[in-house]
């Protein structure tokens, strides 16, 4: 067991502001296969009630993910990356994430335990605009099988 | 179509969606996402860590059952909460068909405020990959 308890808890502050661009959310979308016009068509957006195209529910993890991997490739927390498999995950949202959108993630190691041979570590990153209004919370259980 | 509450009942089934997914489909997930985590994309190293073959990323997996979501839910739907647990790899081999991720649904209950709670099943090859995997969405 590699993975560092003692790291339970921490929260580690936001990084750069993440800047939300349009071409990135048409990657995601097609990259997930989603030929949604919310997710590329401003007009389809605003006539959905946003001010802009929005993105797939699940691209919040690329900025929580972005967040937490300061975590998890922090050499004092031990993570055997290429061991490592998702568990769960769970967003809960205030709005859908947009194109413009400058946001920034904070994430807290929430919980580290062992399940047999395999070790759980929890996270918590909170996404929020940097005029601190909130957009999303990821909750993330990762992995390193043992 | 704009699906409203009104039009929703508990207990009703969404018809399933099958999603293929191929060792492509990994590449360009890895490049949007940023997730390069190489058991995504090499078989070499997935087999040396104990896996029958390279796997899809989880959250390749679970983007494809957020398409069912906001599929059935419309362009006025709005997630609010979606949750799910890995409960077995996609695996994909490198072949000419990849693998499938077959997604069906219910809506589970209905709350107040016009929130309406989805349970999503996804299996891949006969097996469930996705555990409690649940969405609650706003519906005009």
């Amino acid at each position: 067991m590699a993975v560092n308890k003692d790291y339970a808890g921490r929260t580690f502050p936001p990084g750069e502001p993440y800047e939300v661009s349009r071409v990135k959310i048409v990657e995601f979308a097609d990259a997930i296969g989603d030929p949604s016009p919310l997710y590329r068509d401003r007009e389809a957006a605003r006539a959905a009630g946003h001010p802009d195209v929005i993105a797939p529910p699940t691209f919040a993890i690329v900025i929580s993910m972005a967040s937490a991997r300061r975590v998890t490739t922090d050499p004092g927390l031990g993570l055997n990356y290429a061991m490592v498999v998702h568990g769960e995950q769970r967003f809960e949202y205030t709005r859908p994430i947009g194109a413009g959108d400058v946001l920034t993630a904070t994430s807290t190691i929430t919980d580290i335990k062992q399940a047999g041979s395999n070790t759980l570590l929890s996270s918590r990153t909170d996404i929020a605009t940097v005029s601190g209004e909130h957009v999303c919370s990821a909750y993330s259980t990762l992995v390193e099988r043992g | 179509m704009k699906l409203t509450y009104a039009d929703v009942t508990a207990g009703t089934e969404i018809p399933p969606v099958s999603y293929p997914v191929s060792r492509l489909s990994l590449i360009k997930y890895a490049g949007a996402s940023g997730d390069f985590n190489v058991i995504h994309w090499n078989e070499r190293i997935a087999r040396s860590v104990g896996l029958p073959d390279v796997i899809a990323h989880g959250m390749f997996t679970m983007a494809q059952a957020g398409r069912f979501v906001t599929d059935w839910a419309g362009d006025f739907g709005t997630v609010l909460e979606f949750g799910v647990r890995f409960t077995a790899p996609v695996v994909v081999p490198d072949d000419d068909h990849g693998a499938t991720i077959e997604v069906s649904g219910a809506v589970e209950e209905k709350l107040d405020d016009n929130r309406v709670v989805l349970t999503v099943t996804a299996t891949s090859a006969g097996t469930k990959v996705l555990g409690r995997a649940r969405a609650v969405v706003r519906l005009p």
